[in-house]
């Protein structure tokens, strides 16, 4: 677990990230071939690596429910299936997602401080976090106030982070950095920086709500953060990308990057997340695809 | 020799251990290879008049692929004449535009074909099939269309001037890219109107060969590309042809000298593009993971088998440790082995007298006193291998600092100064290409203009194109390639 490091680089300064280089980079890792055991060893990875999230305002007890089940049993009539890491909800659903997943050894995650913009104060963000964290929530998922990082307030987003970290007690905290709203590569760098400094346990990069959402040079750029931050710190910060990753093939695209870019210890699901609900089934479909050597239809797999 | 244990880091990474990638050959099935080639001449495969044949091994396997004519006197007089006459009777007579349909004609069967080029080429060579596939035979086929598109515009590539044809032209081809190297050099020599005698390597002349087969295909007028297998005996005899009116080589600069020699009162117009030993220059300010990456694509693409590879490395003395630390990690995730895996980084050692020669290098970096790393890989039993090495506590006066290796070795050195840096990138004999890293443009700008090499990249590494003109400063050769420059070598006025 991470806390706030009390020495930190000055954020003013920019380390200096080129695009096109970063960009080329992802376009070798992609064409990594991944065929065989390696295949069904990285699907089945990807899975138990996935956070299923319901973030909407028509958000139901009895969709929380449903939710929560396919994530303890993803598809009972195939064998040897991993269930996935963690359910992602409103404050409101934290206490029913927690007693529906009683046992399962599943995580109960929570967005908060005011999800998904972070216009709030701070005083009502911090709030929010605790009540969320006395819910039983496992993991909170913050956003950064973008507004203050776009006018250069970069100490503000340090202090803000620092201050839900000390209010998430011992709730891991993801930092949700909203990439498409921070737009160049060395303000992702920047942001994820003051973020691991402050004392994030995961940088993340997306809300889900804002378009585009996580792509892979911007999570390839916050690997190679996460990396400096470690050679710096012995710490490992984990990674969540999440929205826009709906299918297997992109999927193992992410492990292939993180495999090379990290390496093997944040191979698991408590360094590293899928944050894609849309993302199980098609794990499952090639999955079974890899079994039985045919594609079963989309109605064949349960949607929740 | 340095060992793991000898690299002291606070933190490392695991790169070993967990998930690793199944095999993924490409397949092999769906190419063709004959037994035996002979010669390319007048537009049909002939036997050698007397040289008898030779074999072409797989470098990854050190089976052999197939034999092929060994060319002699005879056989370069042959070609030399098919294309003497092919000059005077059909080339220089017909106009750009069907000479350009004939070179677009090319380009595509290049393209139709991509894939059974990229696994000989692969096969005969050694390197990477995601190289092979992903470089070398897309340029191929983009310097076809490149000069076929000049054919039929020369006279505005020189406004108020009359470019001519020269008529013959004797062109030999290194062993690193062999698909590609034929196009640099058929390319513009069609275009503007001249016919050929083409020598490949003697290590890699299936692709040649198979280029043959589409020109056939192409039916290409008999004699306008004539191709001549053999090894150095054969180069010289086609360099001292009479009825040769220019001469274009790529290879040693040992071997450019001779050629410059033996040449040297007569009319034959010479390009040459020869070794390099090129600096790669890391800043503080770099954008430090991207420039980690351009000092590996620098100097183990195609296993450094590169004339313009960045093979000295220099790192400002703030970021030393930094960029060496990160390298090392960056090594591990190197996957060397089969060239035909899609997943291998680096392939085989194009020859045993290559790897003979590298590991000389290591030698005598070693009695140097160079601290040198290699990579911890599994490599096969058969077949030529070299672990992507670091040479580093080198200076100005290590050999393994001042001779080009062409291997995937390279040599590190720190700087403290953008003056320091020039004059140490400057100091060698070789001026082929050069790399700056730095987010500030003036400093791309003061040292780019610097440094006396032909080809220099900013924050990027061994990016080619057909509409760049390329070629060396000193010993690295003379004359340029690609581009509208590429064209004027073949033209007179």
């Amino acid at each position: 677990m991470n806390t706030t490091i009390q020495e930190t680089p000055d954020f003013r300064k920019t380390t200096p990230i080129d695009q096109v280089g970063v960009e080329e980079r992802v376009a070798k890792f992609n064409t990594r071939s991944i065929k065989k055991e390696s295949k069904m060893f990285a699907l089945k990875l990807a899975l138990s690596m996935v956070d299923l999230t319901t973030l909407e305002g028509a958000d139901s007890p009895g969709r929380v429910k449903q939710l929560c089940y396919k994530a303890m049993h993803p598809h009972d009539s195939a064998g040897d299936i991993p269930k996935v890491a963690a359910i992602c909800v409103y404050p409101s659903y934290v206490k029913l997602a927690k007693q529906t997943l009683a046992g399962s050894g599943i995580q109960v995650a929570s967005v908060a401080t005011a999800f998904p913009s972070g216009w709030a104060p701070l005083k009502a963000k911090l709030e929010e976090v605790r009540y969320c964290v006395d819910e039983g929530a496992d993991e909170i998922d913050m956003v950064i106030s973008r507004g203050e990082f776009l006018r250069g307030n970069y100490s503000y987003i340090f202090d803000e982070v620092a201050a839900v970290k000390e209010a998430c007690g011992p709730a891991h905290l993801k930092v949700i950095l909203e990439t498409g709203e921070l737009q160049t590569l060395d303000n992702v760098r920047k942001a994820s920086d003051i973020a691991m400094y402050a004392g994030a346990d995961f940088i993340k990069t997306s809300t889900g709500k804002i378009s585009p959402a996580a792509t892979q040079p911007v999570t390839l750029v916050m690997f190679e953060a996460i990396r400096d931050f470690y050679y710096k710190t012995g710490i490992k910060v984990g990674m969540k990308p999440a929205g826009g990753i709906r299918d297997s093939k992109l999927a193992l695209r992410y492990l292939v990057m993180l495999r090379e870019t990290l390496g093997n210890d944040w191979m698991n699901p408590n360094m590293f997340r899928f944050g894609a609900s849309a993302l199980a089934n098609d794990l499952l479909m090639q999955i079974i695809k890899q079994r039985t050597g045919v594609y079963q239809s989309a109605d064949y797999f349960s949607k929740d | 020799m340095l060992k793991e244990s000898d690299i002291q880091k606070k933190h490392a990474l695991d790169f070993s251990s967990g998930w690793a990638y199944d095999p993924a050959p490409e397949g092999t099935d769906h190419i063709t290879l004959k037994k035996q080639y002979g010669h390319f001449i007048n537009g049909k495969f002939t036997d050698p008049a007397e040289g008898g044949f030779f074999s072409t091994i797989n470098p990854a396997t050190e089976e052999e692929l197939a034999t092929v004519a060994l060319g002699t006197q005879a056989d370069i007089d042959a070609a030399v004449s098919a294309a003497r006459s092919a000059y005077t009777n059909v080339w220089s007579k017909m106009s750009g535009r069907d000479r350009g349909r004939y070179l677009y004609r090319i380009a595509r069967m290049i393209q139709e074909r991509a894939r059974e080029f990229a696994v000989i080429e692969s096969l005969d060579g050694g390197k990477p099939i995601r190289e092979s596939r992903d470089v070398d035979v897309p340029l191929a086929a983009a310097h076809f269309f490149y000069y076929a598109g000049w054919a039929d515009k020369l006279e505005y590539a020189v406004p108020g001037r009359s470019p001519k044809p020269l008529g013959v032209a004797g062109q030999i081809i290194p062993w690193n890219f062999p698909l590609l190297m034929a196009a640099w050099k058929l390319a513009p020599a069609l275009a503007t109107g001249n016919t050929v005698v083409l020598k490949p390597a003697e290590t890699t002349p299936l692709t040649a060969l198979k280029l043959a087969e589409i020109i056939q295909e192409c039916e290409l007028p008999a004699g306008v590309v004539n191709i001549v297998t053999g090894a150095g005996e054969t180069g010289a005899a086609l360099v001292n042809h009479p009825d040769v009116d220019k001469i274009a080589f790529t290879g040693s600069t040992a071997v450019g000298k001779l050629i410059q020699k033996s040449i040297a009162g007569t009319r034959k117009k010479l390009t040459l593009e020869l070794g390099g030993k090129a600096a790669n220059i890391v800043f503080e300010d770099a954008p430090i993971d991207q420039a980690v990456e351009g000092i590996i694509n620098g100097i183990f693409f195609n296993q450094g088998h590169v004339c313009c590879a960045g093979s000295r490395l220099f790192v400002q003395e703030s970021i030393a440790d930094v960029v060496r630390d990160k390298l090392i990690d960056r090594l591990q995730t190197l996957r060397v082995g089969d060239p035909l895996d899609k997943n291998t980084d680096i392939g085989a050692i194009n020859s045993k007298q290559q790897l003979e020669t590298i590991n000389r290098y290591l030698e005598i970096g070693l009695n140097e006193g160079a601290d040198i790393y290699q990579a911890k890989c599994s490599l096969p039993e058969t077949g030529y291998w070299c672990c992507p090495t670091l040479i580093s506590n080198v200076s100005q006066s290590h050999r393994v600092v001042q001779e080009e290796i062409f291997g995937p070795v390279l040599t590190i050195q720190t700087f403290r100064t953008p003056e320091e840096v020039l004059e140490k990138a400057n100091n060698t004999p070789y001026g082929l290409s050069g790399g700056v890293w730095t987010d500030k443009g003036s400093k791309i700008f003061k040292l780019t203009s610097g440094i006396r090499a032909g080809v220099l990249w900013a924050n990027t590494f061994n990016k080619f194109d057909p509409t760049s003109p390329f070629g060396g400063y000193k010993e690295s050769g003379l004359g340029r390639e690609g581009g509208l420059h590429g064209l004027f070598p073949y033209l007179k006025f």
